[in-house]
């Protein structure tokens, strides 16, 4: 009833292609967006801000990253958390070392490191697929972790091989407390997500799309198979690298190399699996689901215990929820490939015939 | 991109959680681990401290009247689950969190600017950044009793003992077998220090986590000969390493370990290998002591005690939580009495002072009836290490036997040390060094 495009007529090309067609998606966004820059900062719950809200971004962004590679180009890959490291230590070095540089160059270059690394790493993809491409991409994971365990030169010959990211000042404003590393996170997300999204609906991500429907049928329409994979390889990383220098500059603050291991790399890819592969929405989504989750667990099974007074052990809370990941990934991949996105795309549509179902 | 259900509920969660919380109370979090590899050192050592806290509310009514009350949080020895749980217990109870043991040194390297800037004292006993021990560059961290790198040095000095003098260990070929991680890479500054200047041949060899695989770390092992191995392991790396150190027939007893590698959970799954194995430690095991009979006696005995394997009581790791305990009420009670607050919560920043005031002599250990347990510990502004004392003892199959007194390590070679590394961190982060002359 409230959500339709009745009356709404389009009278341009450029109205048509708008990423919100709608009007009522258009307003929910700009609400959404008023909300996550103005009013969450301002209510300033500090353990909400530093501790949940910034690492989900920070993992959103890592996840949209991976879907670009996995979701939209269909290239497999396990060594999200290795981007995500080169992008910390690359970063921290940068600021180190270049420190009139400044911030926010650094994080790109950063992120181009990490791309470097994805464009090397992606070269078995150019004959290997799938599950074979899976285990390619492990060794990027494995050979990323251990060079900067070995090499001095990435921690700063640091006795303990942990690193201890510099602050972030933008334009002589540090960005310090949760509340403004937030706001900064919440920037570097927000627009990456739009060019993500714009990225997609263009003639690359369409070549994206085609490659990943079937490589072979691209090639034959003129689609070339190694830039296009490269290049899927190269944005998807710098994505990873981007998310990698956030999360240690704004989220954790000290890092060492281990925060980067395989089991990230497995979260991430359980972020697109439930949260939609193929979407940037879902990105978001299952990035919520596996940081709440935990989270919601731990509280709820306190809650539990301050009503009934039975006690739950902290074991049993932990092991359950790898039990119900581990259930909903299942779940998932046979009954809702697409995963959240798709669930939410499927209520929307349910709600334009709402109430009267033809 | 529509966050904002979720916002919502997060939000209605957040304001679910608020509970009230009575005013005459002491909030301590138990940010620790019940599950995964290592568990065994966060459920005992965590069990040991609420079962101490749980004595002195059962026995003494908590601190002059406060009790003290704590909540779990599973960290699963992740950093960023960590940082969540610091997070979320930082700003709980009538005064906010008093202090943290995140036993854990990726944990406490993640919190170290975090909790200085909150003004919530760390206090990681036995763990964490060595050269934190420098108070004037770290006031909020305190790695009691003794740290990596005094131990790195007393396992050396112990390892001189047994070839019969320092000078004997020229030409000794010692390997280091270590826990892939900034814990296992805590040593390798003094040992490589000590080389140079000892004159023995360190080869150091790390082994990835969770270290439940180390046939190919045994088998460089078994090429290089070592007279002594230098066992840097934590979790199920341990009883794994003993095992392969029986398979290669490296003899046991000129294996050391480090106190994360002195435990029963550490020695018993490896059966009768680990016969003969040596570890070292800052705490003993047992129930003997006065203060654990309390324990029996006041938290077992009312069915309110933490351990639910009753044999785990007086397990390493159980003392050792009790250890920590003992130096966190300690701490609470001098400054309670310094700032005048007897009976009443105090912050994080007169924690801080309590336990930079630390003092725990022979006397006041047998008033807690824990003689033998800890060493003697004092802390002040320039020394947050305030003991380095360990101890070493040998699995005899069924128990652990201390064989040496407490050893001291040198002060004179590993402090220049600290203040060096604290001298470049401070200067990296930009911080003045407080004048420890003017702190009262």
């Amino acid at each position: 009833m409230l959500y339709r495009e009745a009356g709404q007529f389009k009278s341009s090309y450029a109205e048509d292609q708008q990423i919100f067609p709608i009007r009522q998606d258009r307003i929910a966004m700009g609400v959404l967006l008023a909300v996550a820059f103005v009013v969450l900062p301002l209510a300033g719950n500090e353990y909400w801000l530093s501790a949940i809200l910034t690492p989900l971004l920070i993992f959103a962004l890592a996840a949209l990253g991976l879907n670009i590679l996995t979701g939209y180009a269909g290239q497999l890959s396990l060594g999200t958390a290795a981007f995500m490291a080169v992008g910390a230590f690359m970063a921290y070095n940068f600021v180190l070392r270049m420190p009139w540089l400044g911030i926010l160059p650094s994080f790109i270059l950063a992120g181009l490191c990490a791309a470097a690394v994805g464009v090397v790493f992606g070269l078995p993809s150019l004959r290997i697929k799938g599950f074979y491409l899976a285990v390619a991409t492990l060794a990027c994971q494995f050979f990323v972790l251990w060079a900067i365990q070995r090499i001095g030169w990435f921690t700063n010959y640091s006795s303990s091989g942990v690193i201890t990211a510099q602050q972030v000042v933008i334009l002589g404003v540090p960005f310090d407390t949760p509340a403004r590393k937030y706001l900064f996170t919440l920037t570097v997300v927000a627009l990456m997500a739009l060019a993500a999204k714009n990225l997609m609906r263009s003639e690359t991500g369409r070549a994206f799309m085609a490659v990943r429907d079937m490589d072979v049928a691209a090639s034959v329409i003129g689609i070339p198979m190694m830039k296009t994979k490269l290049l899927a390889f190269a944005i998807s990383s710098f994505y990873c690298g981007v998310a990698g220098a956030l999360h240690a500059f704004a989220y954790l603050g000290t890092v060492e190399p281990e925060a980067y291991s395989l089991e990230l790399s497995f979260n991430i890819l359980f972020m697109i699996v439930i949260g939609g592969a193929g979407s940037i929405l879902g990105s978001f989504l299952g990035a919520a689901f596996i940081t709440l989750f935990p989270i919601f667990l731990n509280l709820a099974s306190d809650w539990l215990q301050n009503v009934t007074g039975i006690e739950i052990q902290h074991a049993v809370v932990s092991n359950l929820r790898v039990i119900i990941f581990g259930a909903l990934i299942i779940f998932f991949l046979i009954v809702e490939p697409l995963g959240l996105a798709r669930l939410w795309q499927i209520t929307k549509e349910k709600l334009r015939l709402w109430p009267f179902p033809h | 991109m529509r966050r904002s259900t979720i916002a919502a509920a997060a939000l209605a969660l957040a304001a679910a959680t608020g509970t009230a919380v009575a005013q005459n109370e002491q909030f301590i979090p138990a940010n620790g681990y019940w599950v995964g590899p290592y568990a065994p050192g966060g459920s005992g050592f965590f069990g040991g401290i609420i079962d101490y806290f749980q004595l002195l509310n059962e026995r003494d009514g908590g601190i002059n009247g406060v009790k003290l009350t704590w909540e779990k949080c599973e960290t699963e020895y992740r950093n960023d689950r960590g940082v969540e749980c610091y997070e979320r217990s930082k700003k709980k109870g009538p005064t906010g969190a008093t202090v943290i043991h995140p036993l854990s040194t990726g944990i406490t390297y993640s919190l170290i600017d975090k909790a200085t800037a909150d003004h919530i004292p760390i206090i990681s006993m036995g763990y964490g950044r060595a050269d934190a021990a420098d108070g004037r560059v770290f006031p909020y961290v305190f790695p009691l009793v003794t740290t990596y790198w005094s131990q790195a040095d007393a396992m050396i000095k112990f390892i001189g003992q047994r070839e019969g003098g320092m000078d004997k260990l020229k030409g000794k070929k010692i390997v280091l077998i270590y826990h892939d991680s900034a814990y296992g890479k805590e040593p390798h500054a003094v040992l490589e220090k000590l080389a140079s200047q000892l004159g023995y041949q360190l080869t150091m060899i790390a082994v990835p986590h969770p270290g439940n695989e180390q046939q190919s770390q045994w088998l460089q092992v078994r090429q290089i000969r070592p007279d002594w191995v230098i066992l840097w392991g934590w979790g199920v790396m341990n009883p794994t390493a003993i095992k392969a150190a029986a398979k290669i027939g490296f003899p046991r007893n000129k294996m050391v370990g480090v106190w994360w590698s002195g435990a029963e959970e550490d020695v018993i799954p490896a059966g009768s290998a680990a016969k003969g194995y040596i570890s070292s430690g800052f705490n003993l095991p047992g129930t003997n002591f006065p203060v654990m009979q309390e324990i029996l006696k006041y938290v077992y005995k009312k069915g309110k005690g933490e351990m639910d394997d009753k044999s785990r009581i007086g397990s390493i790791y159980h003392t050792r939580g009790v250890v920590a305990g003992i130096i966190t009420a300690e701490a609470i009670r001098i400054a309670q009495t310094h700032f005048n607050k007897k009976g009443k919560p105090i912050t994080g920043e007169e924690m801080r002072w309590g336990i930079e005031n630390l003092n725990i002599d022979d006397k006041r250990l047998k008033e807690l009836g824990a003689v033998g347990l800890m060493p003697t510990l004092r802390v002040s502004c320039m020394d947050h290490e305030g003991s380095g004392l360990v101890k070493f003892q040998e699995w005899d199959g069924a128990k652990w036997k201390p064989i040496t007194d407490w050893i001291a390590a040198d002060k004179k070679l590993i402090r220049p040390m600290m203040e060096a590394s604290a001298a470049q961190y401070a200067k990296e982060k930009g911080i003045t060094p407080r004048d420890c002359s003017r702190e009262k």
